[in-house]
């Protein structure tokens, strides 16, 4: 398929890429490709420019501290989180990661491309709110860092403003962390899921049911206190081809109770 | 018009072209370099007939830009046989009956290369997910399976 006629930069550095992005309104950073090439081939993206931040080395690799903190550089690759022994100190991020469309995919898509992408049906935003995430966005004027609640603002909106760039992601120490979705087909679109982490205080955070991740803090893990917080939060989910809007009400609550009990077991 | 120089090594030769940055690298290398074995099923990213291995790692063609190839080795499904010697792997896929139309059958080759490639000795879950990102509009899944079976350790 063609595309719009589009400019095409390699920045050689971070600051390089920030001064493409901040130069021009129609500029647009090309992660792993993987969702903007097929929005662009569909004309829902046209940006005049791609700043292209494959070779940027400072954006990619996981390093873990002694604290247990995991840093994720945003281009890091889903394959090379997989495989990442670091990556293994916060399990659930490798197992969500595994269930991304297909090994293709996963050798090009990017942890950073995922979120700032915040398509409402990716795995990750719903993730990386309950387990507590917290993004570094560097622009003009320096570096600054927004949790999960401050990142997700709308349908494919985050934090990331014109002229600025995701460049990692700081995920806390943890293993008490459950998922569960149902998606059409084993890896495919999915329809509704459910993060939990119970690292502390129990977090649940609902995914496809409205424009940004839905953070929960139920009282419990027990089944009750999850249905009730799922109920409690007057969530209105959309209806489209793939299931009506009470459906996904119903899957809301079955997959907040599966992903709480993991967690819980995982204590 | 944005158009940029690229130097990609494909299966052993090396191309140098001039490219719009906007032409997607399955088309530079069916349309540019008429190597015409890659196919496009969907060009939306499902269906990975257009797989191919771009230094070292399996991707869909029609989800990179040709621009990004530059300075690449790229190894496509014309790259896998010797001369008129059918690669293990091409050969068990003709044994096997794992092609109906054909259609899908370069991009399942470079899956399956890239699979036992990495794991020599794939159990059958780990095959079934390596062709995950391949579809089979024939839905010849199964003999397409049994024929990287054959082939692995």
């Amino acid at each position: 398929m063609l595309l719009r006629e589009v400019e095409y930069a390699k920045p050689a550095s971070v600051a390089d890429a920030l001064s493409l992005l901040a130069a021009n309104d129609g500029a647009r950073a090309l992660a792993g490709g993987q969702t903007l090439i097929n929005v662009m081939k569909a004309r829902a993206a046209s940006p005049d420019v791609l700043v292209d931040l494959n070779g940027l080395d400072a954006l990619k690799g996981i390093e873990l501290a002694g604290d247990g903190t995991l840093t994720i550089g945003a281009m890091t690759t889903y394959t090379e989180l997989l495989e990442s022994a670091e990556a293994k100190a916060r399990p659930i991020l490798g197992e969500v990661v595994g269930t991304i469309a297909d090994v293709q995919v996963r050798n090009r898509g990017t942890v950073g491309g995922n979120v700032c992408a915040n398509d409402p049906t990716n795995h990750l935003p719903p993730l990386m709110t309950a387990i507590g995430a917290r993004f570094h966005i560097a622009g003009a004027g320096g570096e600054r860092e927004v949790p999960a609640g401050e990142f997700f603002l709308g349908v494919y909106m985050t934090a990331v403003g014109p002229g600025e760039l995701l460049t990692k992601i700081t995920i806390p120490a943890g293993k008490s962390d459950g998922f569960a979705a149902i998606t059409l087909g084993v890896d495919g679109t999915c329809i509704c899921n459910a993060a939990a982490s119970l690292n502390g205080s129990l977090r649940v955070a609902l995914g496809c049911v409205d424009a940004v991740p839905v953070l929960l803090q139920p009282a419990s893990a027990e089944e009750g206190a999850v249905r009730e917080a799922v109920r409690g939060a007057g969530i209105d989910p959309p209806s489209d081809v793939h299931a009506s809007a009470e459906y996904r009400l119903h899957l809301a609550e079955v997959l907040a109770v599966r992903a709480a009990r993991q967690a819980q077991e995982r204590t | 018009m944005s158009s940029h120089p690229v130097t990609v090594t494909i299966n052993g030769v090396e191309y140098e072209r001039e490219v719009e940055a906007r032409k997607l690298l399955i088309h530079f290398v069916r349309d540019d370099l008429d190597l015409t074995g890659s196919h496009i099923g969907c060009d939306t990213g499902n269906c990975g007939a257009c797989s191919m291995i771009v230094d070292g790692t399996l991707v869909k063609s029609c989800m990179m830009l040709a621009v990004q190839a530059d300075g690449t080795t790229i190894e496509t499904v014309e790259g896998l046989a010797d001369g008129d010697q059918l690669s293990p792997l091409q050969r068990s896929f003709s044994e096997h009956h794992a092609l109906q139309c054909g259609y899908c059958t370069p991009g399942m080759l470079m899956s399956a290369t890239a699979l036992l490639r990495e794991n020599p000795s794939p159990n059958e879950d780990e095959i079934r997910k390596a062709l995950q990102g391949n579809i089979c509009r024939c839905t010849g899944y199964w003999n397409i399976f049994e024929a990287v079976k054959a082939v692995a350790k």
